[in-house]
Order: C-alpha cells, then structure tokens, then sequence
C-alpha cells in the first residue's frame, strides 16, 4: 500500500489558489522531499495531508484513510514537526513528550521507556528535566522531532525541519533524519527550499512552485536530465545577444540567464569554455568569471522555473505572510 | 461506547494535568494574583469598615459585605485569564501541537475550563483562608459547612463559565493586543456591575438593568449569602443563572473552539 496518495488536491484561500493540482504517490519508507521556494504551496499541502486544512476540492490519503472523512485516524498515525516551533516553553522536555504520550494515547507503562528512547535519539537525555524555555533552538528543533516519533506514526511529516539552524546543527538533524528513515523505516515526507538538504536527505523530489509539481524524480535523475555538466558565466548586463549565439552552438543543450549570471548545459565542459570565451571576445564581452561544476538541484529548479530559488527568497518577503505559510 | 468516553475522559485529564503544571511553576503570578484582590480587601474593606455597615440592624460590616465580592472578582480574573490563554498558545504555536492531535475539541475546551477553575478555586480558598486574619468571619444563617460547599460550587459554575468566555474571546481575537482591550472593557465592567462594591437593590433604573443581566453578579449573590447571608436574588435564581451560564459558555466555547486553526 502506497503512504501517502493524492490525487488533484487543491486548496484556495479566499480568491487564491495556494495549492493547484498536486499528484503525488509515495512509497512506504520513502523519504520524500517537497522542495520549492516560500509561498510554492509547501506547506499548504502538507497541511492538508495532516488534516489541518481541509482541501477545497481533490483526495489526500494517508495508508488508504482519507484526510477528509477519517481525519481522526489520520492523525493517529501521522508525526508532524511543524516549521514554526510548538512546544510548551514552561514545560521541561520530558513533561512536553508525556503530554504528548497523552493525547496520542501512548500505553502509560510503555511512556517512560519511548520518552528515554526518543530522548536518547536526539541526545537531548541529559536535558530531560531542564524547561524547554532553557533549551537553543537547535535543541528544541531535536525535541520536536522526538515529539514527533514518541507515539510511533507511521508517517512523519518535518516542514522545513533546519530553517533558522546554524549549520553543525542543521548536519547533526539530517543525520537523525536519515538515521530514523533508515532504522525505523518511517515514511518522511519534508519540504525545504535548501537545495543541499533535498539533495543530500530525500530518495524522491518533488519540485514545487506556484502551487504545482514541475518535476519528480530522484535527485539523481533530475540532475541527469540536465544533462552534461553547468558552465556558469558573470556577464554584464545586456547579454542576451550572447545567449542567443551560443544557444545555437550544438553542444549547448540549454541556456538560462539569470540577474548576471549565464548557465549554459553542455555535453563536453574542456571545449566548450575555450569557444565560450572565443564567442564573447568576438561580441565584445568581458567575462570576468567562469566556472564549471556538475549539475546540482539548483540548477534543475532553474531549469524549470526560470528563476533562482534564493532569488526568489531575497524578493519574497511578503510571500511569507500569503496563505501558503500558516 | 465506554471506550470512547474512557479516552474522552483521559483527554480531558491530560489537558488539566497540562493546565495544573504551568499554573504551579508560575508561583510568582500565583503569588501576585493573591496580592491584588487581597489590597483591595484589606484597604478598602478596613477603610469603609467603620463608615459602612449592612442588614437588619447593621449586622454586617463592610468588610464582610466586600469578602464575597473579591472572591468573585478573584474567579473572574483568574478564569478569564486561563481562557484567554489559548491565545498564548496560538502565538507561541502550542495550539498546533494539541489541534492536531487526535483528541476532541471538546475534550480541549472542557480540560482547559477544569483546570482555569481549579486555579481559581484554589486561589478563592486561599483568599478566603487569608480573610480570615482581617476578622471576615462565615456569619450567614447556613451553617458553617453548607456555606462552604454554596461557595465551592458557586466559585465551580462562574469559574467554569468565565473560562468558556475567555476561550470564546480569545478564538475570535487575531492577537494579544486585544487582551488589554477585553480586560478594560469588558472584564472590569462586569467586575465592578456584579456587587462586589455595593448593594444593587437601590441603584437607578439603568444601572440595576446592567447589573441583572451580568452572570457574575449572581454569583457574587450566592457567595454573599453564603458568607453574610445577606441577599438581592433568591439563592434558586443566582444558582440556576450560574449553572445556565456555564452551561451556554461551555456550548458556545466549544462551537467556537471547533473552527480554530
């Protein structure tokens, strides 16, 4: 049986449609990633998948229970960690994980022994007993985690599980992450917009933007479908001319520009950049910077939307107060 | 379905247990929520003590006569501050974690309303203990236990139906600014219309309407016949308006309480 299924869900928000037609089917102990840039409809859509939004219209089922008519029973199975943080800060870690065990209906002579399980997990056991107002952010981000797995969900959901970390301890998260999908062979479904940790973390990814999927696959065949290997140019403004000549070159499979910067797709990287630099000398172009690397994610999501994910980020402040965030 | 309710019952226990926590490790709020109503008892009450004084044959000194009223106002503060605090949940994002859990939002609306009443329950009975050493005595015609058990249960009812109302409220507000205002306009008011202060029974016409539409003042009704054994309604009505108050605030808490996100 597939984890998750859903099937054109779509959420509006008023008059704006945050979610527009999401098909998504994942395996039971997938580890998949939603990756997109703020307001993309991340969120939104794990949101219905953990029945806190209701979908306006489309089906969204966990293990073959509808979030619509069974949300009960979806919400006994799922973990969620949620972007922003939800623990009781007058609460220490333990009291937090009991509550917890509570209401998830965590059988009370097994509590003690997940609570020092989870803990143990995180390596938050020493701070058991310390109030959660005490702990660093990362610390809280492990304890939510805990949270999420104490009641032994079959899926866990983690919405943007490193925003706002330093990066040892964004490493130290993934490394629970993978170890918890590998170990325990609990589905994860994440969004993120770091291109790394989508790469470095999830079997499959969506690519998400403007409420829909423009690509699924394995990072690794998303990468493959870029193809060859990514000459990144600096040049100045006005170079479009340049894109035009050297996109007709036959060993130029495709060519984007963006705010400078010029990505051209190439099947033999060593030739190309003498040519390239031979073409703009001949337009009268200076190029003060080129480079050469392997495809990563960053330039897929380029691929297909045209625009840079952290581009996007930097213009989209107020696309983190649409409908897409809460 | 006995299961069912076992769980009903057991959520209900996990979110008083939660209230009952954070209500102990805040000693210092627990602390200075007895100060205020016991200045005003002790200033107020002793000042007006020896120009003031109630019933047949002036029986009854004003300090008695307020003893019940800061009570009630006690209930009041206490349990509309444990209701609005699902407020602080929603700007601190703990609403999320118990929204989605599979619990019943009723169960979430009773266990919060239980345990804001426990709070102010046991901070009535410490002011009622500490009233004791400024000479507030239990006078009234009941005797000294059926008085006890009147003010348990009418602290019980007005705590419960004040905690109702503060979740209702705080469902409703987009933020914690509008604390302040619901404080001002409308917890204040309700304070000083229930009696607390005076007698309503010679009041002009409009002020006597505000004071006999406001649930608090029957409670305040009870609690003083329970104390002085003075009162304006009969002890049926202030019972049957506190219980039908609680009643429609539990109700109306809970519809709101289902469409919060």
């Amino acid at each position: 049986m597939k984890a998750i299924v859903t099937k054109d869900l779509v959420k509006k928000f008023e008059d704006v449609e945050a979610v527009k037609g999401i098909n998504l089917e994942i395996e039971e102990g997938e580890l998949f990633g939603l990756l997109g840039p703020n307001g993309a409809g991340k969120t939104t859509t794990i949101s219905m998948l953990c029945t806190i939004l209701k979908p306006t219209s489309g089906l969204a089922s966990v293990f073959g229970h509808d979030v619509k008519k069974e949300p009960s029973t979806v919400r006994g199975m799922i973990g969620i960690v949620f972007q922003e943080p939800s623990l009781d800060d007058n609460l220490t870690g333990k009291e937090n994980l009991d509550f917890h065990g509570r209401l998830y209906k965590v059988p009370r002579n097994e509590i003690a022994e997940r609570i020092s399980d989870v803990l143990e997990l995180v390596e938050l056991a020493d701070k058991a007993d310390v109030i959660v107002k005490k702990y660093s952010g990362g610390m809280k981000r492990r304890l939510e985690i805990a949270r999420g797995l104490l009641h032994h969900p079959k899926v866990l959901f983690l919405d943007e599980p490193t925003l706002g970390l330093d990066p040892q301890t964004r490493l130290h998260i993934w490394e629970y992450i993978e170890k918890l999908n590998r170990e325990k062979k609990i589905t994860m479904i994440l969004t993120t917009h770091y291109m790394d940790e989508a790469d470095q973390l999830c079997d499959r990814i969506a690519i998400v933007d403007h409420g829909k999927i423009v690509a699924m696959d394995t990072p690794d065949n998303l990468k493959r479908d870029v193809g060859g290997d990514v000459v990144i140019m600096t040049v100045p403004n006005g170079s479009e001319q340049l894109k035009t000549t050297l996109e007709q070159l036959e060993f130029v499979k495709s060519t984007q520009l963006v705010d400078g910067t010029l990505r051209l797709s190439v099947d033999k990287s060593e030739t190309a950049i003498p040519v390239f630099l031979d073409v703009a000398r001949q337009e009268g172009i200076a190029v003060p910077s080129i480079s050469l690397h392997e495809p990563t994610l960053e330039d897929i999501f380029i691929k297909y939307t045209g625009r840079e994910i952290r581009a996007q980020e930097a213009a989209g402040g107020f696309a983190g107060h649409g409908p897409g965030r809460r | 379905m006995p299961n069912g309710r076992m769980e009903f019952m057991g959520d209900i226990y996990s979110i008083w247990l939660r209230e009952m926590i954070r209500y102990v490790r805040a000693r210092s709020r627990v602390v200075t929520s007895l100060i205020t109503p016991l200045l005003w008892l002790i200033i107020f009450g002793t000042g007006f003590s020896n120009s003031l004084s109630f019933g047949a044959g002036g029986t009854t000194n004003y300090i008695n006569f307020l003893a019940p009223g800061i009570l009630g106002m006690t209930v009041l503060f206490t349990s509309m501050f444990s209701g609005m605090s699902v407020m602080f949940d929603k700007e601190f994002g703990f609403l999320k974690e118990i929204l989605v859990a599979p619990v019943s939002r009723t169960s979430i609306v009773v266990g919060k309303a239980l345990g804001g009443t426990t709070q102010a329950a046991i901070q009535g009975i410490l002011i009622l203990g500490l009233s004791y050493f400024i000479g507030v005595r239990i006078s009234g015609t009941l005797g000294l236990a059926a008085a006890l058990v009147l003010i348990l249960v009418t602290m019980f009812f007005i705590g419960m139906g004040f905690v109702g109302l503060g979740i209702s409220i705080a469902t409703r507000l987009e933020n914690i600014e509008g604390f302040q205002v619901i404080m001002n306009l409308l917890v204040l008011p309700i304070f000083f219309l229930s009696g607390a202060f005076f007698p309503v029974t010679s009041l002009p016409n409009w002020m006597k309407a505000l004071v006999d539409i406001n649930p608090l003042a029957y409670g305040v009704d009870a609690l003083r016949y329970a104390v002085t054994g003075l009162h304006t309604y009969a002890l049926m009505t202030d019972l049957a308006v506190v219980i039908g108050f609680f009643v429609l605030m539990t109700v109306v808490g809970s519809i709101l309480f289902r469409n919060v996100r």
